[in-house]
């Protein structure tokens, strides 16, 4: 462990490194590292989960699903994951780390289609088993994904927005993200289901705010300000959305005036449900995809046919259903 | 406020009646100027009080960074740090206030506390050490980022059970103005008459004109140093709280990457990189000059990617004006 975090220390992520190292050792404890080769059929395998991030509670409860799945099969697993998911360098950077590690299988979550490329290439030559979630690198290799279908997900937001407006008005969409696949089909699914049914709707704007949640804020005041009749505002993570609900309560405006649809959980999210300042938002379900994950790299180890994709699942939940047991399994605080 | 537009060489202080330092003044408030024209004759909406408000309570964060930044750009140094360092003086202030249950107002203390001595640390380091700026503060980035993840074990952590802790940047002493403003505003006041008008300011500027000859005058350079680096450090904890305010939590993630535009704002703002020129009204033009082109943009509808543009243009087209000035000024 000690050398695998002294190159992570060199590749430039010092001290934010040693906090991921640090909990992603803390339950999962044994020697890795060294044990690349130990291919048998009875567990004891190594995988490294490279992530788009760590901080994000999201990725948390990702890490969490998969920790549970990894220890109830007794197989080892490290987790590791960029600071912010703009980062494509430093992540690309951990999964070259994680090749030449050697594990006995890999799972990856692709900030960039593309620039993972060369890499998958180079774990293929290599004879490592790749299995990915929440978002694909556009490889042959490897081609087995388990994540949520995000242009579903954008749909059922936009039917349940589109519900509350009673089929009219004008809405803006803050996304966190021009170039990540998460966003755009949130956003895409969101837009088009729009388009198809509800031809009185109209999207006023789209803006990116990088998921940060002052940036978003600013940007929801923007919309806001410019179009002063909005019935409507889309933000397709968490913090696009808690930062559209920030802005409405730093304008003054009344809750639920401007019905706000978000994504994710986390407890400001929560929170904004419970009290009215949010109509509801799309839920993935996070462990399930850290779990899912660990099976899959498991039956790809052991020579199983996987398919190539396995929805995880979106669910709507609002004040209504948020206390509702299968609900509360999904959304973390 | 002619008083805080400071053009000095060392024993002339507050000499400010440079007509060149006049010119680059009038430049940064003219495209302040042009840019509200230009915005509001583009879409009516902006020149809204609610869109106005919206764009100082932007600025606040990153204006009150400026200004500490200022001072020890000054000198003729950068700070990094300032970025994740404000996240980290917020997670402190949460950690104590929230975590170990302190009174919050001691919690503030520490976490401006915090701040102080990751100046004091990059002062250290830069004056003593003979670090070079951009590498000791570079360092303190990533440290003061991984100290705001380990502290605060990754997590949002929430002051919700303080409810005055949100008034500090979205409450209104002045009516319509968030208080966070008149922070950014009082500290402006603060630093401009400190840079004009105390001998830490004559001597932040003597220091950055040169700093050989200031310490053959019989000044002891190294401790000012240290102390301009500190007291920039309080600056970033400030503007850390504001934002932590602003979002009623302290997010370990969240300050990554504004110290590059607190520095643009500084030097849109006319203070020179090279040190030795400064004007703590530049830096606050500077700084509403980027976040009225972000907000105008926006309120226009225009493309994200296309912000981006806009602004690297008005950063370059800033700086480039400030070397024609040094340029003529060396001839």
């Amino acid at each position: 462990m000690r050398k695998r975090k002294a190159t992570v220390l060199l590749a430039g992520l010092s001290a934010a490194a040693l906090a991921l190292a640090g909990c992603a050792n803390g339950d999962g404890g044994g020697d890795n590292g060294d044990n690349g080769d130990n291919g048998g059929g009875d567990g004891g395998y190594h995988i490294i989960l490279v992530s788009k991030g760590f901080q994000h509670q999201f990725w948390q409860a990702v890490q969490a699903g998969a920790q549970e799945e990894a220890d109830a099969q007794g197989v080892t697993m490290d987790f590791d994951g960029p600071a912010s998911e703009t980062q494509v360098d430093n992540q690309l950077q951990m999964l070259q780390t994680a090749i030449d590690s050697g594990p006995d299988a890999i799972g990856y979550a692709a900030l960039d289609p593309e620039a993972c490329l060369p890499l998958f290439d180079q774990a293929e030559a290599m004879d490592i088993p790749i299995v990915q979630f929440d978002a694909a690198c556009n490889s042959e290799y490897g081609n087995y994904l388990a994540a949520t279908d995000g242009v579903a997900a954008g749909a059922l937001a936009a039917e349940n927005m589109a519900e509350e407006l009673g089929g009219e008005g004008t809405i803006g969409v803050v996304a966190h993200s021009q170039i990540n696949s998460t966003s755009i089909e949130r956003r895409d699914g969101f837009i088009d289901y729009m388009e198809e049914n509800h031809p009185d709707i109209e999207i006023v704007d789209v803006q990116y705010g990088d998921g940060d949640h002052i940036e978003s804020a600013d940007i929801a005041r923007a919309m806001i300000n410019a179009n002063p009749d909005l019935d409507g505002l889309y933000g397709t993570n968490e913090g696009s959305a808690i930062g559209i609900v920030n802005a409405i309560s730093e304008l003054g405006i009344d809750p639920g005036e401007i019905a706000v649809v978000g994504f994710d959980s986390g407890s400001a999210q929560i929170e904004a449900i419970q009290d009215g300042s949010m109509l509801g938002a799309v839920t993935q379900d996070p462990m399930e995809i850290g779990r899912l994950t660990i099976r899959n790299a498991i039956a790809l180890i052991e020579g199983e046919e996987l398919p190539e994709f396995t929805d995880t699942g979106s669910f709507w939940y609002d004040a209504d259903n948020i206390d509702d047991e299968d609900i509360r399994q999904m959304i973390y605080e | 406020m002619s008083e805080a537009k400071t053009e000095t060489a060392p024993g002339t202080p507050g000499s400010g009646w440079n007509w060149k330092s006049w010119i680059q003044q009038g430049l940064a408030v003219g495209t302040l100027v042009m840019l509200f024209a230009f915005f509001s004759f583009m879409n009516p909406a902006f020149y809204g009080w609610s869109n106005i408000s919206g764009i100082l309570l932007a600025t606040a964060g990153i204006g009150i960074m400026a200004l500490g930044t200022t001072f020890v750009i000054a000198t003729g140094g950068i700070d990094l740090s300032i970025g994740t360092g404000s996240t980290f003086a917020a997670v402190v202030v949460g950690v104590f206030g929230v975590n170990v249950g302190l009174p919050m107002w001691l919690a503030l203390i520490i976490g401006v506390g915090a701040g102080a001595l990751m100046g004091f640390i990059n002062g250290f380091n830069v004056a003593f050490l003979r670090i070079p700026p951009f590498i000791a503060t570079l360092a303190m980035m990533m440290v003061a980022q991984g100290l705001a993840l380990i502290l605060s074990d990754v997590a949002p952590i929430y002051f919700r059970d303080t409810p005055w802790f949100s008034q500090i940047a979205l409450g209104n002493l002045i009516p319509g103005l968030p208080n966070g403003v008149l922070i950014m505003f009082v500290l402006v006041a603060i630093s401009a008459f400190v840079l004009a008008r105390t001998k830490f300011g004559r001597i932040t500027l003597a220091i950055g004109s040169n700093v050989e000859a200031t310490r053959l005058s019989g000044i002891p350079t190294k401790r000012w140093l240290v102390m301009i680096y500190t007291f920039a450090g309080m600056f970033t904890a400030v503007a850390g709280i504001v934002m932590a305010s602003r979002l009623v939590s302290a997010q370990p993630q969240m300050g990554v990457g504004l110290e590059l535009q607190a520095i643009a704002a500084v030097i849109i703002g006319g203070t020179s990189l090279m040190g030795g020129r400064a004007s703590i009204v530049g830096t606050l033009i500077g700084a509403l000059i980027m976040s009225t082109l972000i907000n105008g943009l926006r309120i226009m509808g225009v493309q994200s990617e296309w912000q981006f543009v806009a602004s690297g243009i008005v950063i370059a087209l800033a700086v480039w004006v400030d070397s024609l000035r040094n340029r003529s000024k060396s001839t």
